[in-house]
């Protein structure tokens, strides 16, 4: 009997499947990244106010840079901290 | 080449309504001088700092944007240098891209992001007032 060592399930195991990443800024067209906005900004820190990386975010390498821009512009300006704890 | 710029300045909270108006209206007399042509103004108002600054947890934010020449910068920042009300500033030259969103933006076609800002300026004057209320 092969079938004895098979395991059965009856629902079937959920297979996490990797959703693709992308570009927001190409997707929806954005060509500015306004520094004044710091709580648009926010989505590109972590928690202690670290810009995140291309390979999470999924930002193209032309509007990273302009994120990262952007980020330090608001940090100089006191906008956004250079250093935090918990800031979302 | 006269390109279009954007400078941000942070005043001393310290400064009473007058010597705040004197200090803009000296930036402005400067650029206007130097032949520059002010597009749009906008008093951001007190707000509070995301870090201190020369002990200070507020500020006074005003924003310029203004079309020069490049040579005015320069002459600009000196006179930012020298000035010991202001906490910090940034000039920015803004590509294509900065001035059309800075033109929806004054049309009100960003209606949605300016609101939450608008929220968030609010819970910020919140806090100030509350903490000038605790050092009084």
């Amino acid at each position: 009997m092969a079938n004895d060592t098979e395991i059965k399930y009856l629902t079937p195991i959920k297979v996490e499947s990797q959703r693709k990443k992308y570009c927001r800024f190409k997707k929806s067209g954005i060509k500015y990244i306004d520094y004044k906005d710091a709580d648009f900004l926010l989505k590109f820190v972590n928690e202690q106010g670290k810009i995140l990386p291309r390979r999470i975010t999924g930002t193209s390498n032309k509007y990273q840079k302009k994120v990262a821009q952007a980020v330090k512009r608001a940090r100089h300006l006191a906008l956004m901290p250079y250093v935090a704890d918990l800031l979302k | 080449m006269v390109r279009q710029y954007e400078t941000v300045f942070i005043m001393t909270p310290v400064l009473s309504d007058e010597q705040i108006k004197e200090t803009v209206g000296k930036y402005q007399k400067l650029l206007k001088d130097g032949g520059a042509e002010i597009v749009d103004e906008n008093n951001w108002g007190m707000r509070k700092l995301a870090y201190p600054i020369q002990k200070k947890t507020s500020g006074y934010y005003y924003l310029i944007e203004f079309k020069a020449e490049g040579t005015l910068i320069a002459k600009l920042e000196t006179a930012y240098k020298r000035d010991e009300r202001l906490l910090r500033f940034l000039t920015v030259s803004l590509d294509k891209f900065a001035v059309a969103y800075n033109e929806k933006k004054r049309a009100g076609g960003l209606k949605s992001q300016q609101k939450s800002s608008e929220k968030k300026e609010r819970r910020e004057n919140k806090e100030v007032k509350t903490e000038e209320v605790k050092a009084e």
